[in-house]
């Protein structure tokens, strides 16, 4: 029976890593992933999920601790944020490059200095070029299904990549949202039991995590980023799949009142909500404004992205995250440089707001909107602007 | 000479650079590596203690049916490791004839 | 020498070493190399099934040349500093596999090797964290006393004197300042059930502490003298000789720490540290206050051990997580 409660996003989250009977857990505790972790160590202490779960003494031995488990056939996940995730890093490449599968949850949080427990994406920007698949969860069931729905494009014999789910940190992890917890046997037909491809196994040895030379080296990443790209079409097969278990679609982009929108905000996880607020009221001023938001980041989905913006103008994009000394932030760097091939393209407006958890209102969102729109006017290139920051 | 071809195309690549087939370094026969010397055993001094199979640090060593052990110049380095620790003195380092 | 050995452990002798091997002919490492052939002896001893982690190092790269490696068993490289965390997941998965029924059960080794730069230094905080969980799982630290596979550079294992490239016999500073970090002990000082030092000369005292520690129940460790001639500075055929008188000389003292109880090879007439020196380039530029100094300290250190074992003769035996696993199958 499914059953659905009220309840703190982070609980729903390791409930549904419940849900997908992980083998082994290995986790460090950072603000703001921290109930999640406790909560699967409380399953388990309650010999309510048959998992191992690794207290290990930092974040970089968590991530090291889960290619192990992986590497001998195990379901494994991990969650972390911010500082921890900046402490992964090293192998965040190693894991995708010996293809092999995991699920990461990522609690998004600000990268210091300052050191900042609140939201904003600027670690999983960091995490960029590490190879991962990448999903954004906009709300709490988003943030239960995305995680179900990890485990089996990792696992996917066509796929063998590390998934991470990006929650924001506070905004999206610790509220308490109403959310759909699916039926166990329903998950279990959704998600079978993994069958690795390749396992350190005594009976068949192999050598994992050879050195390559200058003569292979390019091989191996090319075979990856070929993995990546083509875990597209997994990606989409596995939302098919998802909708016609459980009733709910998924999409690579998704748009939000875009019908004749000339003016598009474009936005990755909750804040997402906000700015559909924002829309619904410019809407009802008469502004032609819409919505975009892109929830699989990596790969970027070039093609749902073109279509979802097609007819629109001019492109506001509220970034959180920057690119220090760059051209602007992440996301409208990568939106700009997708468009640049085209023909016909609409103005690109990058903003770059809500650093550290400062607070993002329907206001700032109706702000950007209306700047993006001067800016298309005017004519002239804009690079990147800051709102927000206090100038006096 | 010692030779190895890695040159597959990225397709024949196998998953994640794994290596599959356990133990193929012997493909490339190290004894190539030997500039100047090579182990020789008397073996009428030989009382086949096994300590030139112990310290051999390339494994060129294999236990024969007699009892014996028997070099193996595809893999020998040459380090005289067997000479030294031989407690017989049954091993000398001589120079290699082509 | 050897005491409170488990049940069924059976000590080699020289006509009972097996044969078999877990790494094979064709590896890259030096003309004479210690290391790997420490590798080999502890990799026998322990015997398959056997899963190796590897941390990077000479170790790792002499044996994995893609598309070919070394390893006749099943073998992971994850990084540097790692490998005792990476040994964790695969220890956590093997179990949790095993108690789902996913694989057939077993007793399969889980082996971490790591040098002297991926024990003491870099991987010293996995490895605290590894131990202090307790791990069903052998780890082997091989010392060559420096950072040798990026090219000699020191370590805190390198020995007092030696010298290395970042730590050269200069005009005013001559060789390592520091004395060697006590690893063992501070394995000993994390609790776990084995601890144990081995060289490779005495290659049956090392076997068997490698088979107790692969069958004892929890964490082991072993911390295996490796001699490296390309960074030591002596001739090809002289490892197993630098590891007799590194022993003799009582600078490496062969004991053991099960369950605390302290356990030391005696050794009451011990060779002067100066014939352990000179026979090795990298030692060239000691003074003779050096060597007083070492001698004086190498004496104190060995008094101190037996003094240990004396202090820790009454220990029963704790509750460790050898038996607090043993309660929970």
């Amino acid at each position: 029976m499914s059953v659905r409660k009220g309840m703190e996003v982070s609980i729903a989250v390791a409930e549904a890593v419940k849900l997908a009977k992980v083998d082994v857990i290995a986790a460090y505790p950072i603000t703001p992933q921290t109930h999640i972790v406790e909560h699967l160590s409380e399953l388990v202490a309650d010999g309510e999920l048959e998992a191992a779960f690794i207290p290990v003494e930092s974040e970089h031995s968590a991530l090291s601790a889960v290619v192990g488990a992986a590497a001998v056939g195990a379901r494994s996940y991990t969650a972390t944020a911010s500082q921890g995730l900046a402490l992964m890093h090293e192998i965040m490449f190693i894991a995708s490059s010996l293809r092999l599968p995991m699920v990461m949850t990522v609690v998004n949080r600000a990268l210091s200095a300052p050191i900042n427990i609140w939201n904003d994406l600027s670690d999983i920007m960091a995490e960029r070029d590490t190879g991962w698949i990448q999903l954004f969860a906009v709300n709490g069931q988003e943030a239960v299904d995305l995680t179900l729905q990890a485990f089996k494009i990792a696992e996917d014999p066509r796929v063998l990549l590390p998934v991470v789910v990006n929650l924001d940190g506070f905004i999206l992890s610790h509220v308490i949202e109403s959310v759909e917890l699916p039926d166990q046997e329903a998950v279990d037909r959704f998600l079978p039991v993994f069958q690795p491809t390749l396992r350190l196994d005594p009976d068949r040895p192999v050598s994992m995590g050879a050195f390559g030379s200058p003569d292979v080296f390019m091989e191996v990443k090319k075979q990856v980023e070929e993995a990546l790209i083509g875990s597209q079409e997994v990606v989409a097969e596995v939302w098919r799949d998802f909708e016609k278990a459980f009733g709910r679609s998924y999409q690579a982009v998704e748009r939000y009142k875009t019908q004749g929108a000339e003016t598009l905000l474009v936005t990755m996880g909750s804040i997402s909500e906000t700015a559909m607020t924002a829309v619904d009221g410019m809407r009802e001023k008469g502004q032609k404004v819409g919505l975009i938001h892109i929830r699989l980041w990596r790969p970027f989905p070039f093609r749902e992205f073109f279509q979802a913006i097609e007819g629109a103008k001019v492109l506001a994009v509220v970034d959180r995250a920057l690119s220090p000394g760059g051209p602007g932030g992440p996301m409208g760097l990568e939106i700009k440089s997708a468009l640049f091939d085209r023909r016909e393209r609409p103005y690109v407006a990058d903003f770059v707001t809500g650093l550290g958890g400062r607070d993002l209102t329907e206001e700032i969102f109706e702000e950007i909107a209306t700047k993006a729109e001067q800016y298309a006017r005017s004519g002239e290139a804009m690079r990147y602007e800051m709102i927000g920051v206090r100038e006096e | 000479m010692a030779k190895i071809d890695a040159l597959h195309p990225w397709r024949e690549t196998p998953l994640g650079g794994v290596i599959q087939d356990a133990g193929n370094a012997r493909q490339f026969k190290t004894g190539d590596w030997r500039s100047q010397e090579r182990p020789k055993t008397d073996y009428e001094k030989c009382i086949k203690c096994g300590f030139c199979w112990v310290y051999c640090p390339d494994m060129a060593y294999t236990l024969r049916d007699d009892g014996f052990y028997e070099w193996n110049g595809d893999y020998c380095k040459g380090c005289g490791i067997c000479a030294r620790e031989c407690p017989k003195e049954a091993i000398q380092m001589i120079a290699e004839e082509v | 020498m050897i005491t409170n050995e488990p049940k069924d452990f059976k000590r080699f002798t020289p006509k009972t070493l097996p044969q078999e091997e877990i790494i094979v002919s064709g590896h890259r490492a030096c003309q004479g190399c210690g290391e790997v052939l420490a590798l080999r002896l502890v990799g026998k001893a322990i015997g398959t099934p056997m899963i190796v982690v590897s941390a990077t190092g000479c170790m790792e790269i002499i044996s994995s040349p893609y598309p070919q490696t070394a390893w006749a068993v099943p073998w992971l490289h994850v990084a540097f500093e790692n490998a005792a965390a990476v040994a964790s997941g695969v220890e956590a998965g093997l179990k949790t596999l095993m108690a789902k029924g996913r694989i057939p059960r077993r007793k399969i080794a889980v082996v971490a090797f790591a040098g002297d730069g991926g024990t003491a230094d870099i991987g010293l905080q996995s490895l605290s964290g590894a131990m202090e969980r307790g791990h069903d799982f052998v780890y082997v630290c091989l010392d060559n006393e420096a950072y040798m596979n990026t090219g000699i550079q020191r370590s805190s294992s390198t020995p007092y004197g030696a010298m290395t490239t970042t730590s050269p016999a200069g005009k005013v500073i001559g060789g390592q300042t520091t004395w060697k970090k006590n690893l063992a002990a501070i394995m000993a000082a994390h609790n776990i059930p084995y601890v144990a030092t081995a060289s490779p000369a005495y290659h049956l005292d090392l076997m068997n502490k490698a088979k107790k520690a692969a069958m004892i129940k929890g964490p082991a460790y072993l911390h295996v003298y490796s001699p490296c001639p390309t960074g030591w500075r002596h001739g090809t055929d002289l490892a197993i000789e630098v590891s007799r008188l590194v022993v003799e000389t009582n600078i490496f003292p062969l004991y053991e720490v099960i369950d605390g109880k302290y356990v030391v090879r005696k050794n009451t007439k011990p060779k002067p540290v100066e014939e352990y020196l000179k026979i090795q380039r990298r030692f060239s530029h000691l003074t003779p206050e050096m060597i007083q100094t070492i001698q004086k300290r190498v004496d104190e250190e060995y008094e101190k051990l037996l003094k240990l074992e004396v202090a820790t003769q009454g220990l029963e035996g704790r509750e460790g997580p050898k038996e607090e696993a043993a309660k929970k199958d």
